[in-house]
């Protein structure tokens, strides 16, 4: 018995050890595989100017435009899936903390936003630009892209809100704060780290989604000067080079590729050293 | 809201002219509780509960835990509002006002009372900030007010020469007792009438525990307070009046001396015997 066990105990943990190792080993190889391919592609260039004539069959310039228009985009999505999705999760938590029925409907709901592919939300933006009379432009982009956002920010903040003891919102309270003043003063305040996942996965997310963007965006070789131009971003960039028979085009597209990939990487280490910073203020709570 | 703050003052002015004259008779009464019910679902949870607190006293909830202490506590300063599936009815008369009945807003009703938590839940704000938050809810924004009234305060608990050369920094570097104590100030700060004390020691050392409970001695002068208590030994030690519970209900109540030397009912004699 005791020997069936420790057998049992061995294969489970080596199934689990191969499944992780082999997790972190693909990452790995995808990361490797797209610094060595748009290794030679990299350049200062690549970084700081934006294409010239002929770039996407060899000529010369940069991405710069398809930077900054990502920049743009996860930046101004981002600050509006907070500026919706801040008081959402605090009303969750704050205002409808008598009706946990209604709390459990609404959880459901925005985890099946969170689960809708982009495509979709790039389709629904699309529809919705053309029923407003838009043209696909930087503004078209930040409002589809929040539309997707907006639900991972209200859950991310949500789950963190939601491990709040309540004793801390009956103390707010018996000090005769009002709801708005709990979900504000107190409650966000002490679940700022989860306010800070949020955002940075919300920016994560949003400069690294292509579907989104494809119809809503349009492209440009120029930089956006105005919300109503349209705006290049990082993933459309990759995916229309990828698709070009010259090798030096593909090349590039490898290259920024490796560029949206350190964007993100230094986004999660960001989130992470942030996150850790205000969870541990506030730990013991 | 400034202007239930002044009715606020207004009245208390009016209620403090009314204790000169009533100060001569011994037991006045703070609170009244007539037929207070709680329903959750289909359990009944306080039921028909009559009591009446005896001013600048130390009233000590006695009973077996599940009996609806914490639930009576909580109906006092409408903290049972948090609860849907809870159900309150009766009337509970604070200066001839029923709280669950009142049209004063209920900030202001809870203002009447300052909760003691099993645990100290501090504000995630600094010392200083801790209790400054309650002064600025009753509407104090002169910067110097602030600052003198949180010093009162944090005296009051004793807790000023710990804390005057930190108060900036965060309660976590404070013992559990320290921040319970700092809760104590915080509630102070918004100048109730009534103490309620949910078990406020189960969770601290038994050094704290003194601390509070001598607190409790001094407070009483200025304050009414409702002590909840698991420890008989405490309730002896601090009790005015003792009101012990079971189901539900109240059992047996009348004055410390009453309760614990000559105790009526069988259930009580039973409890008493257990907790020794
Ligand atoms: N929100 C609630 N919903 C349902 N039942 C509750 C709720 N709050 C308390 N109860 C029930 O009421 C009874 C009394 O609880 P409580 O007041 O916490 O007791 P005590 O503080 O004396 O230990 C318990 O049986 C508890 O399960
Ligand atoms: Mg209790």
């Amino acid at each position: 018995m005791n020997r069936f066990k420790r057998i049992e105990e061995l294969v489970f943990k080596w199934i689990c050890g191969i499944a992780s190792y082999s997790l972190i080993g693909i990452l790995g190889f995808i990361i490797i595989i797209i610094f060595v391919k748009g290794f030679n592609a990299l350049s200062l260039e690549m970084i700081i100017e934006a294409p010239k004539g002929g770039y996407y069959y060899g000529g010369e310039g940069g991405v710069l435009n398809a930077i900054i228009g990502s920049l743009y985009i996860a930046l101004g999505s981002s600050l509006l899936a907070i500026i919706i999705g801040v008081p959402a999760a605090l009303y969750i938590n704050v205002h409808l903390v008598r009706y946990k029925k209604i709390q459990n409907i609404i959880r459901y709901l925005l985890d099946a936003l969170w689960g809708i592919p982009s495509i979709v939300y790039g389709a629904f933006g699309f529809s919705l630009m053309l029923y407003l009379g838009m043209n696909a432009s930087l503004l078209a982009g930040i409002i589809t892209v929040a539309l997707l956002t907006t639900p991972i920010v209200i859950r991310t903040f949500d789950d963190v809100l939601d491990t709040i003891p309540k004793g801390l919102q009956e103390a707010s309270f018996a000090l005769g704060s009002t709801r708005s003043e709990t979900a504000f003063k107190i409650i966000f305040k002490q679940g700022f780290s989860g306010f800070i996942t949020a955002a940075l996965l919300a920016f994560g997310r949003g400069i690294g989604d292509a579907a989104s963007v494809l119809f809503t965006a349009g492209y440009t070789d120029l930089i956006p000067k105005n919300l109503d131009e349209p705006a290049a971003t990082l993933p459309l960039a990759i995916f229309f080079q990828l698709g070009s028979p010259n090798p030096l085009v593909r090349e590039r597209a490898f290259a920024a590729a490796a560029i949206l990939t350190i964007i993100i990487m230094i986004i999660s280490i960001l989130a992470r050293i942030l996150s850790n910073k205000y969870s541990k203020l506030n730990l013991n709570n | 809201m400034t202007l239930d703050i002044i009715k606020n003052i207004e009245n208390s002015e009016i209620l403090l002219t009314n204790c000169i004259f009533e100060e001569v008779e011994k037991n006045e009464t703070i609170l009244k509780i007539e037929n207070l019910n709680v329903y959750a679902k289909k359990e009944h949870i306080l039921k028909n509960i009559n009591l009446e607190i005896p001013k600048n006293k130390i009233t000590v909830l006695l009973g077996p835990s599940g009996c609806g202490k914490t639930t009576l506590l909580k109906s006092l300063n409408r903290l049972t509002d948090l609860y849907k599936e809870l159900k309150v009815s009766g009337h509970i008369f604070i200066e001839n006002d029923d709280i669950l009945a009142s049209k004063q807003n209920t900030s202001v009703l809870r203002q009447k009372m300052g909760l003691l938590s099993q645990r100290p839940y501090p504000l995630p704000y600094s010392i200083y900030k801790n209790v400054a938050y309650g002064i600025k809810l009753k509407g104090i924004k002169n910067k110097k007010l602030i600052e003198f009234n949180v010093e009162k305060k944090l005296r009051e608990v004793g807790l000023w020469e710990e804390v005057k050369d930190r108060l900036h920094s965060s309660p976590e570097s404070l013992s559990i007792g320290q921040q319970q104590r700092l809760c104590l100030a915080r509630g102070l700060a918004v100048k109730p009438r009534i103490i309620l004390a949910d078990e406020p020691t189960s969770a601290l050392d038994p050094v704290s525990s003194k601390i509070i409970e001598n607190l409790f001695k001094e407070l009483k002068k200025h304050y009414t307070i409702i002590l909840v208590t698991h420890v008989l030994r405490q309730a002896q030690r601090l009790a005015d009046h003792v009101v012990f519970m079971n189901y539900g209900e109240v059992i047996e109540q009348g004055s410390s001396k009453e309760i614990f030397s000559n105790p009526q009912t069988s259930q009580l004699k039973e409890y008493l015997i257990e907790g020794n």
